[in-house]
């Protein structure tokens, strides 16, 4: 026996709740695991119920992952539920939207959504934003802007509605399944991981209910309200393309060689460097061309980072590449693998790229390859607005991997059909020049001249380098000097920077 | 060069134009144009037309050309075969096409 109160410094003690009482214990559950998970009080029958239950309210803001790319069924789904329950004036906060997206645009004309943020937009809903359906203009953050927002509190969410290809009872959620090789899979759920750790009320939809563990799981129960089952969150041919097939554009295959071979002469390429590639065709097929470099060199690679595709995967599988950090799995080959290699691990978008945290994985970067949309003779790229002004991209992890990686290499053609990629000034500065080294094209490449050694290393090594200004005067030579796109003063999307400072404004286009 | 009939040339293509012109009554042109890039090169391509026809000696024909981005070097080549078609001609000047 003991007083309580006579115990020395016991005031002083933190996280101490008085002393012991038998009548606070709960009710011991007696019934048997298998029971239990089948009665799991998360589970609910309805998306409108886990809404009533996390006590959404209007002017809140909710947030949904981009995982599922075009094939998302998971946004749409809840947007009618939330609209029909008569919610208005939310903030709806997306890692990212895409083309399937466009039905938000009657919530937002009936006043269910108020205002958007997002890494990107396209199709349809990219086209009315850039028509000016929206006053309150679209905040675009990098995936390490929106990271480190989060995590600092500054965008705050209440509720995140995560779809999970599979989940448990318990909350206990994967962007993939190793119980069944059935149903849609994702790979990483990088994005929403955050979400799930730092919202309010986390809701998982899922169409791929498991027993408890759902082990390994991306997102665990212990940030995890509900659970939803439904019949589909998604097409899984829209989530996933099979394999991401290699490009045969000849203009595309010389850019990768180009751009290859300035890696090669960079000095960057030794034993253990890092990486970071992207989908498109000419990052692919750099992929393809580097991999038989590090054959003939015998050289490995000590990471890929970033989104990852099965190019990289091929490499990691050989040996060529020895760990992988995936915060996106680009097809189903890179999802495939999260789910069978050890060291192929699933980052968080934090970790993967933002800026106030204690570390993140793209400043390790030696290299990264990047496209574009336009490039400045001031090297500013811009990755949103198409040739019409229109919105039709997205910043992803652009400036965060630009600004962290050693070297920095652009890669596009001099020209997009008539359109000139190298311009005198971009319509919209995604990622600043000042964080771009390399600009690799069809017809040569520029060098920053903050990089002189750079550029020693390519015309030593024989390379086609010239400058930018050059490229765009060879570019407007061909295609003639483009009119300017006409806007209206209206300012329809704000570019935030990876600091989250505004680098830049979308207006209005003029029709 | 006298418009007799409807001729065609140029594809659907991406980078391509074509180009249809038809026989007309009255004096001038009258084209209509529908391009990929119409903000950023539409009275280019427009100009290109023109002065084409003009070289070419044609002062009556209703033009209609639907664009995807060609080149002005494109624009002249197709619309001048689309001339020569539509004025059952095949007296051909071969030059180089400036860019």
């Amino acid at each position: 026996m003991f007083d309580f109160d006579s115990i020395p410094h016991i005031k002083e003690v933190s996280a101490c709740h008085g002393a012991y009482k038998e009548e606070n214990i709960a009710e011991k559950n007696l019934t048997s695991f298998d029971e239990r998970q089948q009665t799991s009080k998360k589970v609910l029958p309805s998306l409108e119920e886990a809404i009533k239950r996390v006590g959404l309210k209007d002017g809140m803001t909710i947030s949904f992952h981009h995982h599922f790319r075009n094939g998302d069924y998971v946004i749409n789904m809840v947007m009618d539920v939330i609209a029909k329950m008569g919610f208005k004036h939310l903030t709806l906060a997306a890692s990212s939207l895409t083309d399937c997206h466009w039905p938000l645009i009657d919530h937002i004309k009936n006043g269910v959504i108020d205002h958007i943020e997002t890494s990107g937009l396209r199709g349809k809903l990219g086209d009315a934003v850039s028509h000016g359906l929206m006053d309150f203009p679209v905040i675009f953050r990098s995936h390490g802007g929106r990271a480190a927002a989060i995590e600092t509190g500054e965008l705050h969410i209440d509720v995140a509605f995560l779809g999970a290809p599979s989940c448990d009872p318990y909350g206990n959620a994967n962007g993939y399944n190793r119980d069944s090789e059935e149903g849609s899979c994702c790979g990483s759920l990088g994005y929403a991981k955050l979400d799930a750790l730092y919202a309010d009320k986390c809701i998982i939809i899922t169409d791929h209910l498991v027993s408890f563990p759902n082990t390994p799981f991306g997102i665990p129960e212990s940030q995890v309200d509900y659970v939803v089952k439904v019949d589909n969150i998604g097409d899984p041919n829209g989530i996933m393309s099979g394999a991401t097939r290699y490009t045969k554009n000849p203009k595309e295959l010389l850019i990768a060689q180009y751009a290859t071979n300035a890696i090669v002469a960079s000095g960057y390429f030794k034993d253990n460097f890092s990486m970071q590639m992207g989908s498109g065709g000419a990052s692919l097929a750099v992929a393809r061309y580097l991999r038989e470099k590090m054959v003939e060199q015998d050289i490995k690679c000590r990471f890929a980072l970033g989104g990852i595709t099965g190019q990289i995967v091929q490499m990691h599988e050989e040996g060529l590449v020895k760990k992988i950090l995936d915060v996106q799995s680009f097809d189903l080959i890179a999802a495939n693998s999260v789910k069978n290699n050890r060291f192929h691990q699933q980052i968080d978008a934090s970790y993967y790229a933002s800026y106030v945290n204690k570390g993140a994985a793209v400043n390790q970067l030696d290299f990264v390859i990047l496209s574009a949309l336009e490039v400045d003779t001031d090297f500013n790229v811009n990755v949103m607005t198409g040739s019409d002004g229109v919105i039709r991209g997205a910043v992803g992890g652009h400036p965060d991997t630009a600004a962290g990686a050693s070297m920095t290499i652009v890669v596009c053609p001099l020209l997009r059909g008539r359109i000139p990629t190298i311009c005198s000034k971009v319509n919209t500065i995604c990622t600043p020049g000042k964080t771009v080294d390399v600009v690799v094209t069809d017809q040569g490449i520029a060098v920053n001249p903050a990089r002189p050694e750079l550029y020693e290393r390519f015309v030593a090594a024989g390379l086609p380098v010239t400058t930018i200004e050059k490229l765009r005067d060879r570019a407007e030579r061909i295609a003639g000097t483009p009119e300017p796109i006409q806007y209206t003063d209206k300012i329809v999307g704000v570019l935030m920077y990876r600091d989250n400072s505004v680098i830049d404004v979308i207006r209005q286009v003029k029709d | 060069m006298d418009i007799k009939k409807t001729g065609v040339a140029g594809t659907m293509e991406s980078s391509d134009i074509i180009v249809r012109i038809e026989p007309k009554e009255t004096e001038g042109i009258e084209l209509e144009l529908e391009s990929a890039v119409m903000q950023q090169y539409g009275k280019q391509i427009e100009r290109v037309i023109r002065e084409t026809l003009g070289e070419l000696g044609v002062t009556r024909a209703y033009v209609n050309a639907v664009d995807k981005g060609a080149l002005d070097c494109t624009v002249a080549a197709r619309t001048s075969a689309a001339a020569y078609r539509a004025a059952e001609s095949s007296d051909y000047v071969w030059k180089e096409v400036r860019i």
